[in-house]
């Protein structure tokens, strides 16, 4: 009986260790449902990013490179976007308005672009500009990263501001994470923090010293897609898509260090191994990680309680498993994840609405809202 | 000065040879391997099998088989719509991946190679060149 007992012990242990172990807490369908969608605006393939001026007026980026202005409904396509390089995952990505947008009409853009001319493809770039009526104008380029590559992947991105008149936007590793992510003299894979004019702040972490990239604020990150500020905290947070297995959430500190690809709950989405490596001193561990991956863009804290019980959880896309997320947090730990509009197509985008309600994007539908019954 | 020439032909013909023509079968699919680790491998996943119902299969795939340009089109302008293959629906969007024409050939070559599959003709750049966004209409 001993041995049966050692011999079940093994062989379930053996299975386990075979397949890389799902990451508590498990995703749970919901019981109850005490809310439906519908759809604001359609007839948009890849809507990326989305920025409300009005409840009823926002801002929808669409990768292949159309911004839209929807007024009620309708979209019109707004001139004078910059020039997009779109290849693979690159495209016209994210849109946010200046803090002080209804004074000054501002936006910014992350985008991937070739600025240069040259032939050596592409990588991701911050532009501002003044928005008027349904076109843009005084595009400014606020910062590209380098060198241009040809590679499909990982162009990040999101930008946010925090509470002290800073905007952070990421970008990805652009498929050369054996070079890019641990170096601070060289772009991509990194967290980037500029003064809303685009100057560089003097108290950036890596300021000042030798080779490095001075708008740098975190680095060693794979392909962030999802920012949002804390609505409490006013810490930034972040997402990203590991390789397979290992999506994290992370809190943004600066010059802080988060891993990849030296560190990763992942491996390669051909099954094997990038590194033994979960952890390393100096390097910060995720606040969570999703082992499946979910493939998570977008993210957004509900804040209004327009929706019965979720008030203050965070909503996260899943690309992957084509819903929404929603996790709850207690004392500052993922307790619970649920499923939020199962199998509605890969969400790409959650933003609150200044109404409070939950707005998304998904690929191949467009832009739908949240209403609870 | 005869052999001047004679180099001179050499050189010129062997440059504008690299230059122009096109990749032989083989060297085709190779770089085409490349194109389908970077762009298309997250979706059609490493063998070709694609997620049933959601993204369509490549590997002894009869939609792709039996419609080489709009399998062309579908990857130069981006496919979007139901499509039928090996009698399972798909009805999803598959966008442009700014890839250019001798890309296309390439990952075309391979993608008709791999995992089995056996494509006898070679999809070439001017084949690619001239496919035209209304092919998707037919």
């Amino acid at each position: 009986m001993k041995n049966f007992s050692l011999f079940c012990f093994v062989f379930l242990s053996s299975i386990h260790y075979g397949c890389a172990q799902d990451n508590p807490p498990l995703i749970e369908t919901p019981s109850e449902v005490n809310y439906s969608y519908e759809t604001v605006v359609d007839g948009i393939d890849i809507p990326w990013g989305l920025a409300f001026i009005t409840e009823t007026d926002f801002l929808v980026t669409e990768k292949s490179g159309t911004l839209y202005r929807v007024v009620n409904g309708d979209k019109r396509a707004i001139a004078g976007v910059p020039e997009i390089y779109v290849r693979g995952q690159g495209g016209l990505l994210d849109i946010a308005l200046h803090p002080e947008f209804s004074s000054n009409n501002i936006v910014y853009m992350t985008l991937s672009a070739n600025t240069e001319g040259d032939k050596n493809g592409g990588n991701t770039s911050l532009y501002s500009a003044k928005l008027n009526g349904n076109s843009l104008e005084d595009a400014k380029l606020l910062y590209k990263a380098t060198p241009n590559t040809k590679k499909g992947q990982h162009w990040g991105s999101r930008i946010v501001f925090d509470n002290e008149g800073h905007l952070y936007f990421s970008v990805g590793d652009r498929g050369n994470r054996d070079v890019n992510p641990q170096d601070i003299s060289k772009d991509a894979g990194k967290i980037y923090r500029l003064n809303l004019d685009g100057s560089i702040p003097e108290d950036n972490p890596f300021v000042g010293k030798e080779n490095a990239k001075e708008a740098i604020f975190s680095y060693g990150h794979r392909n962030p897609q999802g920012m949002v500020v804390h609505p409490k905290t006013g810490a930034v947070w972040e997402h990203e898509h590991g390789p397979q297995g290992g999506d994290e959430i992370n809190i943004i500190q600066k010059g802080v260090n988060f891993g990849w690809p030296t560190i990763t709950y992942g491996i390669n989405y051909s099954g094997t191994p990038i590194t033994d490596k979960t952890e390393m001193p100096n390097m910060a561990q995720p606040y969570y990680y999703w082992v499946p991956s979910i493939g998570p863009s977008g993210m957004a804290f509900s804040t209004s309680g327009v929706y019965k019980d979720w008030k203050d959880d965070l909503f996260v896309g899943s690309l992957k498993f084509e819903y929404l997320e929603r996790l709850v947090i207690e004392n500052d730990k993922v307790v619970k994840r649920e499923k939020v509009l199962d199998k509605i197509g890969r969400v790409r985008e959650v933003v609150q609405s200044p109404e409070g309600y939950l707005y998304i994007g998904v690929e191949g539908k467009g832009i739908l809202k949240i209403i609870p019954n | 000065m005869k052999l001047f020439s004679l180099f001179y032909f050499l050189v010129v013909g062997l440059v504008a040879t690299s230059l122009f023509q096109e990749k032989t079968k083989e060297e085709s699919i190779i770089a085409g391997q490349e194109i389908y680790q970077d762009f298309c491998v997250q979706c059609h996943l490493t063998s070709g099998e694609g997620v049933s119902g959601v993204f369509p299969p490549l590997k002894s795939s009869d939609y792709l088989t039996d419609n080489i340009e709009k399998s062309i089109a579908g990857i130069k302008y981006g496919l979007r719509g139901q499509i039928t293959v090996n009698d399972e629906i798909y009805d999803g969007v598959m966008v442009s991946q700014g890839l250019d024409d001798e890309e296309i050939a390439d990952v075309m070559n391979y993608i008709l190679n791999e995992w089995g599959n056996n494509f006898e003709k070679q999809i070439t750049n001017q084949q690619v060149t001239n496919i035209q966004k209304s092919v998707l209409n037919k």
